[in-house]
């Protein structure tokens, strides 16, 4: 039964991974995203993380693809690109390499220490949930990283906010002055 | 018979691998701003895989707060990413990432 569960969720995870780095339509390619990070959350919830693969479907999937899309359709590319255009002959090929050479090594590192990876599995010793081991693990011995992720959020909303602004802001003005005129 | 073969931590590690490689092609491969966004979004969810097979195996719970952490930062990294996207691409529509070189120094 896991075992089905592995297979299908992997199946769910390599056909999004593939179809975001192939499908020509960025559309087409956030929704094969959208296939990954679900394929993602079975396998944490096969991996007992269930606190994260409730957020994993909340931010990823409802929150980050959702901004992905509101951005396409704001600004209006979601036409096809020519994927027959190479501007670098050699690039598609080297990129190539790239990736077979990465999964090639660190498969190659993982096979290597498979002995020594491979052992029980040991969570959820002491009978908590896993939410509630998470939470304490959160709030007590990583509470104040916890308290600058809350910083790092606000500062990265409000330089997205003035930046974005700032390049309106003479047509904005204007139009104000023009109005006022 | 099957039923035999249990997913160990190994499985997913490989499958890590294999989602950080296909990642990392894509980055290099596309040209459109937002598809390698996508393609940055999925090397991040290999990582996240890794910490959590890495939980699950030494039965350390660090290992999914990290995942938490990486969540915060992938938000934050998106937002920022795609107000950069939004204005660059408002000002020259249908940029991709090879005609923004002009910002090299």
């Amino acid at each position: 039964m896991e075992l089905v569960v592995f297979v299908l969720a992997s199946l769910m995870v390599l056909a999004g991974a593939f179809g975001v780095v192939l499908m020509s339509n960025p559309v087409h390619a956030a929704m094969s995203l959208v296939l990954t990070l679900f394929g993602v959350a079975v396998h944490f919830v096969a991996m007992e993380a269930h606190f994260l693969a409730a957020v994993q479907v909340i931010v990823y999937a409802g929150a980050i693809v959702v901004l992905f899309l509101f951005v396409i359709m704001l600004l209006g590319v979601d036409r096809a690109d020519d994927l027959q255009i190479e501007p670098f002959p050699i690039q598609r090929p080297l990129a190539l390499v790239v990736g077979v050479g990465t999964i090639g090594l660190v498969a190659a590192a993982i096979l290597r220490a498979k002995d020594s990876v491979d052992r029980e599995v040991a969570l959820d010793a002491s009978g908590d949930s896993n939410i509630r081991l998470l939470a304490r693990n959160l709030f007590q011995d990583h509470v104040f990283a916890f308290e600058l992720t809350s910083v790092l959020l606000i500062v990265a909303v409000a330089g997205t906010v003035v930046m974005t602004r700032r390049t309106s802001t003479p047509e904005a003005e204007s139009t104000q002055s023009n109005g006022a005129a | 018979m099957i039923a035999a073969y249990v997913p160990t931590s190994t499985w997913y590690l490989l499958l890590a691998a294999a989602l950080f490689g296909i990642g990392a092609t894509g980055l290099l491969v596309r040209r459109n701003p937002l598809v390698m966004f996508m393609c940055i979004e999925l090397m991040l969810n290999a990582a996240n895989l890794t910490f959590v097979a890495f939980a699950m195996q030494t039965g350390d719970i660090n290992g999914q707060t990290s995942v938490f952490f990486v969540l915060v930062v992938a938000a934050a990294e998106v937002v920022v990413g795609l107000g950069i996207i939004v204005s660059i691409l408002r000002h020259r529509p249908g940029a991709t990432a090879d005609d923004l070189a002009e910002m090299k120094g």
